[in-house]
C-alpha cells in the first residue's frame, strides 16, 4: 500500500494515468500536454454508417490505449499489462500488486462507476483509473478526471473491471515494470516522434474519413442534415458531435487546446520558436471548434432553424479543416530531428 | 481560449468535480484551469437524456400494447445495446430478440430469468411481475 500517492488531475483519463504513473516513479517532467503530444493523441475520424447512441460516430482522438502504448514505446517503459477471464483471479492479482506497493492502472466501464453522477453513466468501457491501496473492503482510487481521490468497494470495482460491451475491459490492468533512462535527448526524441506520427495521421492518411479531409467531409454533410433528417434528429446528431468534442476529458475544443499546450512545451524542449506560431494556429482551431459548438447548440436548443444556420456550421468546420491542414503541413516542413 | 472566457455554468458533473480545461493565461501561456461546466454541452447532454426518456416511454407503451416484453423495457432503460446484454447474459442477439417478445418471454426458464435479472440489477419478481404504470 502506498502512503504518499500524489493524485494528479487531468482533462483526459488516459493522459492522466500515464502522467500519474510516471510521476509516481519520480519522472516529474511529465505533464498532461506532453503525454498527449508524445502519444500522438490528436485525431479526427467520422466513421460512416456506424452509429453511437443513435448519432454519428465521430472521434476527436485516437483509439483508447494508443496514447499509452506510443508513450511507453518512445520512453522505453516496459509495462506489465494483462487481461483476465476469471474475476477472482483478476482481483487476487490486483490485491497482490497493491500489497507490493505498486500503483496499478485499471481499465473500467463507466456505467456502474458508483461515484459518477448518473447523467454521465453510459456503457463506455475505456475509462482509466489508478488503484493505489486497499483499506478493509475499499480500494483507494485515483481517478484522473477528479479533483480528489476516492474509493470503490471490492464489489463495485470488480463490476466495472468486468463491464460488458464494446471495448470490454476484461479486468485489464497495467503498471510500469521497468523504465529505462529518460534524459533530455529521450524526451526530445519522443516529442518529435509524436509530432511526426500525428502529422501522418492528420494529413497523410488515405481515405476521406480521417484527419483534415474527414473534418471537411463532416462539414459538407451537416449542411444536408436539415432537409435529410429533420430538425429533431439533426439536433440530436449535432448534440452528439458537441459531446464528443467538448465533454469531460477533452480539455476543450476537441483536444485542440491540449495540443496547442503541447506544442508550447515542445518549443521549449526543442528550442524551436517556430513551434510557438504553429501552437497559435491550434488555439485558433480550438476556438473555432468552440464557435461551431455554440452554433450547433443554437440548433438543438431550437433557437436556430434555417438552412443558413446549418451552412454556418459547414463554413466554420471548413475553415477549421484548412487551418489544421496548414498547421500540420508546417509541422511536416520543419523536418524535426 | 482565454482564461477569462472559461465558462463556469453549473453542470450535473459539478456535484462530483470540476473539470480541467486548457486555457491561455494573461501572459499568453497555456495552463490548466477548472470549469464547472458549459451551457452548450449541458444542453447537448440534456437533449440526449430527453431522447432516452422518450424511448423509455415508448418501450412502456409497447408493453402495454402487448408488442414487447419487460426485457425490452429494461434493455432500453439501462441504455444497453445487444453487445452489452449479450456480454452479461451469455445469450445471442437472436435469442435476446426472441425474449423481447411477449411470447418468447413467457417461455423463459427461471435460470434464464435470473441471468436477465442480474444483468439489469433487479429481482426476478420485478421482471416477471412487471407493471406498466
Amino acid at each position: 500500500m502506498i502512503k504518499d500517492f500524489k493524485h494528479v488531475q487531468t482533462a483526459h483519463c488516459e493522459n492522466g494515468v500515464i502522467t500519474s504513473l510516471l510521476r509516481h516513479q519520480g519522472f516529474d517532467f511529465m505533464t498532461e500536454p506532453l503525454a498527449f503530444g508524445m502519444g500522438a493523441g490528436l485525431f479526427y475520424i467520422h466513421i460512416p454508417y456506424l452509429k453511437v447512441n443513435g448519432g454519428p460516430m465521430i472521434s476527436f482522438r485516437t483509439m483508447p490505449g494508443w496514447i499509452f502504448s506510443k508513450i511507453c514505446k518512445s520512453l522505453n517503459v516496459e509495462l506489465d499489462r494483462r487481461k483476465f477471464k476469471n474475476q477472482i483471479r483478476a482481483q487476487k492479482y490486483l490485491d497482490q500488486k497493491i500489497s507490493e506497493g505498486i500503483a496499478v492502472g485499471c481499465q473500467v466501464g463507466v456505467y456502474n462507476l458508483t461515484y459518477f453522477p448518473v447523467e454521465y453513466r453510459f456503457h463506455f468501457n475505456a475509462h482509466n483509473l489508478i488503484v493505489y491501496g486497499k483499506e478493509n473492503d475499499n480500494y483507494l482510487i485515483s481517478d484522473p478526471i477528479m479533483e480528489e481521490v476516492t474509493t470503490l468497494s471490492t464489489n463495485d470495482l470488480n463490476k466495472v473491471r468486468f463491464a460488458q460491451g464494446v471495448l470490454a475491459p476484461k479486468g485489464h490492468l497495467y503498471f510500469p515494470k521497468k523504465i529505462g533512462r529518460i534524459d533530455k535527448t529521450v524526451i526530445q526524441k519522443a516529442i518529435i516522434s509524436g509530432i511526426n506520427r500525428n502529422t501522418t495521421m492528420m494529413i497523410k492518411a488515405p481515405g476521406s474519413i480521417v484527419g483534415v479531409t474527414g473534418i471537411k467531409r463532416t462539414a459538407n454533410k451537416i449542411s444536408t442534415w436539415r432537409d435529410k433528417l429533420g430538425p429533431r434528429k439533426a439536433g440530436l446528431y449535432l448534440g452528439q458531435i458537441v459531446r464528443m468534442q467538448e465533454e469531460i476529458g477533452t480539455g476543450g475544443g476537441g483536444f485542440r487546446f491540449l495540443y496547442a499546450a503541447f506544442l508550447e512545451q515542445a518549443a521549449d524542449y526543442l528550442q524551436e520558436d517556430r513551434l510557438m506560431s504553429i501552437s497559435d494556429q491550434f488555439t485558433k482551431a480550438g476556438d473555432l471548434w468552440r464557435s461551431s459548438a455554440v452554433q450547433m447548440a443554437g440548433i438543438y436548443k431550437g433557437r436556430l432553424t434555417e438552412q443558413k444556420d446549418y451552412d454556418a456550421i459547414t463554413d466554420i468546420m471548413t475553415e477549421i479543416s484548412d487551418i489544421e491542414k496548414n498547421a500540420f503541413k508546417q509541422l511536416n516542413k520543419l523536418k524535426l530531428k | 481560449m482565454k482564461k477569462k472566457d472559461l465558462p463556469q455554468d453549473k453542470s450535473a458533473l459539478d456535484v462530483l468535480t470540476k473539470e480541467i480545461c486548457y486555457v491561455k493565461n494573461s501572459e499568453g501561456k497555456y495552463e490548466p484551469d477548472l470549469s464547472s461546466g458549459w451551457s452548450v454541452k449541458i444542453a447537448a447532454l440534456d437533449n440526449a437524456w430527453d431522447d432516452i426518456n422518450e424511448q423509455v416511454a415508448a418501450a412502456k407503451k409497447a408493453i402495454r400494447q402487448g408488442e414487447k416484453s419487460p426485457i425490452y423495457y429494461y434493455f432500453v432503460k439501462t441504455l444497453m445495446d445487444f453487445q452489452v446484454l449479450s456480454g452479461y447474459t451469455g445469450f445471442w442477439k437472436y435469442s435476446i430478440k426472441k425474449h423481447m417478445t411477449p411470447s418468447g418471454f413467457k417461455k423463459l426458464s427461471d435460470k434464464k430469468l435470473a441471468k436477465y435479472a442480474q444483468a439489469f440489477d433487479i429481482t426476478i419478481d420485478q421482471l416477471v411481475n412487471f407493471k406498466v404504470e
